[in-house]
């Protein structure tokens, strides 16, 4: 017998088990007209259906007082494996947007829409609106395998079709097989007898898990921060397979040593044809192992950080049956976005175009809104939604090209062309008024931030330098900040955790720099720093490569993933 | 005849007191004025009241079916805010005190198969919207209408109409019954009068004049004086609408969320000290001022000065103040209007005023204040002229929102703020604004206890209760829910509330979650008009659970309706209608009896205004 009662699971673990493969009460809770909220158990469950329970915080205090409940509404995440959709669908969205919803779109850093403010009693239109256009929400967020992300190269397009092909295809082996999203929001037939979840079972995972492939040498997709990635290996322009990285996540909770943000590893190289059988393998084995008592300690670079990559590695070839082949080598330029205008190899242009914080909305002077509906109505090609939130506006024949960039003009869609390198490269999450989470502003707070330090950069002489920045309302990644050369990690209103140090190539982690500071902090902190960079640079060296070089942060060799084997190309 | 009383009417009273007990009684009402006298009546019943043990049934004198006795005096009141009630029961006091005997009787408990016995009769009745009787009189009205009426020869009568001369049909129940009783073949005795919402300067006199033509009718064969049966347990209280208590405000809190269209007042204001006692479906009288910035804003369309001093029934007050504190400027009363038409020689208006101009005068009445008019129709006035000719400033009634049982000695309400552009410029409803502006913890507000006996809890806490209350019409129902939450009713108490938006405007929506987790409010059901491309009101939410309401009714249950009187209530009227009809299997005819049966049986209850 064991010393040690067993941990009790975490509440959500029950709530799961309870929950008839995801259904819960939430029909009930939906027919509920006394609130805008749905049953407590079921704000866990929604989650599973692509949905957050949020309110708007900003009115929470003044709602109490008008003895009014809070002002809740739900945010609504697409399923959209590789982040590419049809002008059709985005017609579909903008119009659900305008209809349910508070009027924007917002992509993600996954690659996904998001819908914000949708109420309870427009959800199932919503969901409906969505499948009319091939669209779904399944497991876009909850403790399963979330949106796949793909790179979405504009050049290669030959190859670019072939991973996200694979990207569909993982998407749609690991996507939760349980009917209940159908019955619930579609209004489909209820299942009767007893339903399989074959890969998952009925608890799911402890955890959320992200799944992500990218082709060298674009590295958008950070695929050192996902749980399972994928390096496309491709040779002769032939896909011979995959380099398989695992364990790699950016979460970490203030104060508590025992989370982290950890790079994924390199464990091995696959066939194409093993790629969904070692995917779900590897989601079994974290279905198996990961901590279900602690959900701030059950991502699976726990499982892996506690027993050890070597445990993982063989568990793994112990369910294949097989053991991986020596990764082969790969090399990563950046993990940026590549601006404007480019032709592919098939002769058609793809536009990529900057979205502050991935907001699409109609605001004073930039119709993006209603400028990418105009263009949708006319595009031939599709839209891909980039890692970094922002939009690509794919296979443009030649001859549409001068009606689409006359839309771009017409809407102040240009941004890619005047930003500056800060602007261009930022992330930010979407943090206050919605986000449950959040402890600081996020994408509120980025234009003013990025102002301020354009103008301290110009002081320098050093607006010009690509600098990449990223801010999150809270320590939990979504802007995967642990990554950038400068990331302001949410704390307080107003104050936030300053790190330095991420590279261009999402290869090294961060550190932190400057703890709970406000503003002023931050423009001080950072003041001497653009001062020496501007001064002290090699050519080419990149800010964080700077900040390490000349010991402003540590770098400790663990942080630094070994890439296998040297620079090919 | 003399206001005060002479001793040698006395003598032949036939009192319980014994003859030393009778001499000090005759000392001590020699020479007293009608005033001092009720005030003597109300303090001997406070006297009695106290000395009654609580076990005693509270007296029903108006129900007791006594024969109307050869020479007694009869009392028909209809109310709907109480102001008749009011008036009837100074008028009972009065004649009792004049050595009367009199009957008094709410209109819909008077049994009318005696009307034919009557010999002498006083009507004092209101109109409501648009030209109807009060709920209580509907049965009294309509028989007396009817062809059942009986041929009345025998009878004396007098009636006093109160209304609201905002509205067209000022008075018209009044005037209607009196053209009615004289056309039966009854005698009027003298010419009836038309209070307005400031009713105290025609009541008064038409009561002393009342009182004067009974004594002259019935005097010589009634010296037998009866003694006043006592309402209720109840010592009267010391404040009251003459005397209104200085409350201070708690509480001032908007209950709509922004964005809202209303602006809606949750407030709560303190009785401490006070001695005032209210039960649910009472209402609280506020004595209101009218907004400074409208005020200054009819000096200045007069050209008039504020500090110049004004006299008016011997109260001398500078106009700034008669303004503010003693005047109707939010309303417009057609009296004002006549005179102000005469002023400005305007044929328009004198053509509204005539009687085809009905429609016309009743949209200009409803839709200018006393400014508005000013201003489309320039006239000089004075400023003794204008103060006496504006209506007397008259408290507003707002039905309470909380149980004392849960909020002891407070009083809560809940107010829409009349807040609106009109003719180019910002109006104000006086008493919400007023309200609306007060500051918690810091100002004072007039107020009183309107009681109203027509809109109570069951007797039997076992029954279950049916709320209608959209909108404001919701704030009864916070108290009759909180009132049976703490006194433990076993009835199941279903609130049906509606308004524009479930966001915004859900009046009061975490207290109804939190009762309906509490397991004291039982079934509750929403109606909001704009959250959808069609209109739902709570009558069609009524209609939709039609069954079961039926179901509730038939199982004894009590259904209260409280709010806008034109379209609401009229509305749920004809959904219970045909509720009855449909799930009752019912004729349309037959359902209305059944419904007017539940209106007798006191079953039926509306609040409306």
């Amino acid at each position: 017998m064991s010393k040690n009662p067993t941990p009790a699971l975490s509440e959500v673990e029950h709530i799961k088990a309870r929950s008839r493969n995801l259904r819960g009460t939430l029909a009930e809770s939906l027919a509920d007209p006394l609130t805008g909220a749905i049953a407590p158990a079921d704000t866990q469950l929604i989650k599973f259906h692509g949905s957050y329970q949020q309110d708007d915080r900003d009115l929470r205090e003044e709602r109490r007082q008008q003895k009014l409940e809070s002002a809740y509404s739900f945010m609504i995440r697409t399923r959209l494996p590789g982040g590419v959709c049809t002008p059709k669908q985005w017609l579909a969205l903008d119009e659900l947007a305008r209809t349910y919803a508070n009027g924007t779109l917002r992509m993600t850093t996954r690659q996904a829409f998001q819908l914000h403010g949708v109420l309870k009693g427009d959800m199932k239109s919503t969901m409906k609106g969505m499948e009319a256009v091939l669209l779904d929400s399944i497991a876009a967020c909850g403790d399963v395998n979330r949106n796949v992300m793909c790179n979405p190269n504009p050049v290669d397009s030959r190859a670019h079709e072939v991973v996200y092909q694979c990207a569909i295809r993982l998407s749609e082996h690991l996507r939760p097989k349980t009917r209940a999203y159908y019955e619930i929001w579609l209004d489909k037939e209820k299942v009767v007898g007893g339903e399989e979840e074959p890969i998952y079972g009925s608890t799911y995972l402890p955890r959320k898990f992200k799944v992500a492939i990218t082709v060298p040498p674009l590295n958008d997709v950070d695929i050192f921060s996902q749980d399972l990635g994928f390096i496309a290996i491709i040779e002769g322009g032939e896909l011979i397979g995959f380099n398989v990285l695992v364990g790699g996540g950016m979460g970490a909770t203030h104060g508590e040593a025992a989370t982290f943000p950890r790079l994924a590893d390199v464990i091995g190289f696959i066939r194409p044809e093993q790629l969904l059988e070692v995917a779900e393998n590897v989601v079994k084995v974290q279905r198996d192992y990961g901590d279900r008592t602690n959900r701030k300690h059950a991502r699976l670079k726990y499982t892996i950080e506690d027993r050890g990559i070597v445990w993982f590695v063989s568990e793994l070839e112990k369910r294949l049956g097989y053991t991986l082949q020596p990764a082969r080598p790969f090399a990563f330029d950046h993990n940026g976005d590549r601006f404007g205008w480019i032709q592919g190899h098939d002769g058609r242009w793809n536009l990529t175009l900057h979205i502050d914080s991935g907001r699409v909305a109609d605001t004073e002077g930039q119709r993006f809104l209603t400028g990418l509906r105009e263009i949708a109505r006319m595009h031939k090609g599709d839209f891909r939604l980039t890692p970094n939130q922002n939009l690509i506006i794919a296979g443009i024949a030649p001859e549409d090209r001068p009606a689409i960039e006359s839309l771009v003009e017409a809407h102040g869609l240009t941004g890619f062309r005047s930003a500056s390198p800060l602007r261009l490269n930022a992330l930010a999450c979407v943090a206050l008024p919605t986000c449950a989470l959040a402890m600081a502003e996020a994408e509120r707070y980025l234009p003013r931030v990025v102002g301020l330090l354009e103008e301290r950069l110009a002081a320098h002489g050093i607006e010009k330098e690509n600098i990449l920045l990223r801010i999150t309302g809270c320590p939990n990644g979504c802007a995967r900040p642990y990554l950038a050369e400068i990331a302001l990690v949410g704390k307080a209103p107003g104050r936030y955790n300053l790190f330095l140090g991420g590279d261009q190539r999402g290869q090294r982690l961060n550190r932190l720099y400057r703890e709970n500071i406000d503003e002023a902090g931050i423009l001080a902190a950072l003041e001497p720093l653009f001062a020496a960079y501007a001064r002290e640079r090699l050519p080419g060296e990149g800010f964080g490569d700077f900040t390490v070089r000349m010991g402003h942060v540590a770098s400790p060799p663990a942080v630094e993933r070994a890439v296998p084997a040297a620079v090919g190309a | 005849m003399t206001p005060s009383v002479n001793a040698s009417s006395i003598p032949a009273l036939a009192t319980p007191l014994g003859q030393e007990k009778s001499a000090l009684l005759q000392r001590l009402v020699e020479g007293l004025d009608s005033a001092s006298l009720t005030w003597l009546s109300g303090y001997l019943a406070g006297l009695a009241a106290r000395q009654l043990p609580v076990t005693l049934p509270a007296t029903q004198p108006a129900a007791a079916p006594q024969a109307a006795p050869q020479g007694s005096l009869t009392l028909v009141y209809g109310t709907q805010t109480g102001n008749s009630r009011l008036l009837a029961e100074r008028l009972k006091q009065r004649a009792e005190a004049a050595g009367l005997a009199v009957r008094s009787f709410r209109a819909s408990e008077y049994p009318v198969r005696e009307l034919k016995n009557e010999r002498l009769l006083y009507v004092v009745i209101s109109t409501q919207g648009d030209g109807d009787p009060p709920d209580d009189a509907r049965g009294f009205f309509d028989f007396v209408q009817s062809k059942r009426a009986p041929a009345l020869g025998q009878l004396r009568f007098a009636v006093l109409g109160l209304g609201d001369s905002s509205y067209p049909k000022f008075c018209e129940i009044g005037r209607v019954l009196d053209t009615r009783l004289a056309e039966l073949g009854a005698t009027r005795l003298f010419a009836r009068a038309e209070c307005d919402l400031d009713f105290e300067p025609v009541a008064e006199p038409w009561i002393g004049e009342a009182v004067e033509h009974a004594r002259k009718e019935l005097g010589a064969e009634t010296a037998l004086a009866t003694v006043t049966p006592l309402r209720s347990v109840q010592v009267p209280p010391t404040f009251n609408r003459e005397n209104p208590y200085p409350s201070q405000v708690l509480a001032n809190q908007r209950i709509t969320g922004r964005g809202a269209l209303k602006d809606v007042r949750h407030l709560e204001l303190s009785l401490e000290g006070s001695g005032l006692i209210y039960e649910p479906g009472d209402a609280l009288g506020v004595v209101p001022r009218n907004p400074p910035e409208l005020v200054a804003a009819v000096l200045s369309e007069l050209r008039l000065d504020g500090s110049t001093e004004v006299t008016r029934e011997g109260r001398i007050l500078p106009l700034q103040r008669w303004l503010t504190e003693a005047l109707e400027l939010t309303r417009l009363s057609r009296p004002f209007l006549a005179s102000h038409a005469t002023r400005s020689n305007n044929t328009e208006l004198q053509r509204l005023l005539a009687p085809e101009g009905g429609e016309a005068l009743r949209a200009l009445l409803a839709s200018h204040q006393v400014i508005d008019l000013l201003r489309a129709y320039p006239a000089a006035w004075s400023a003794e002229e204008l103060v006496g000719a504006l209506r007397r400033l008259t408290p507003r009634l707002y039905s309470i929102a909380s149980s004392q049982k849960r909020v002891g000695e407070e009083v809560h309400l809940t107010l829409s703020v009349v807040d609106y552009e009109a003719f180019g410029t910002r109006h104000m409803g006086a008493a919400s604004y007023y309200l609306s502006t007060r500051q918690a913890d810091q100002d004072m507000v007039d107020v009183f206890i309107e009681s109203n006996e027509r809109f109570r809890l069951p007797k039997d806490p076992s029954r279950d209760i049916l709320m209608i209350g959209p909108g404001t019409g919701v704030a009864p129902f916070r108290a009759f829910v909180q009132e049976r939450a703490e006194t433990g009713a076993s009835g199941r108490n279903w609130l049906f509330f509606g308004e524009q938006h479930f966001r915004t405007q859900f009046l009061y929506q975490v207290e109804w979650q939190e009762a309906v987790k509490q397991g004291v409010l039982h079934r509750i059901d929403l109606a909001f008009s704009r959250d959808q491309g069609q209109k739902v009101y709570v009558q069609n939410r009524l209609r939709e659970k039609g069954r079961e309401v039926y179901e509730w009714l038939e199982g004894g249950a009590h259904l209260y309706v409280c709010g806008d009187a034109k379209r609401m209530a009229p509305d749920v009227d004809d959904a219970l209608l045909d509720i009855i009809a449909t799930h009752g299997g019912k004729s349309r005819e037959d359902a209305k009896a059944h419904l007017d049966s539940l209106r007798e049986q006191q079953r039926y209850l509306r609040d409306v205004y």
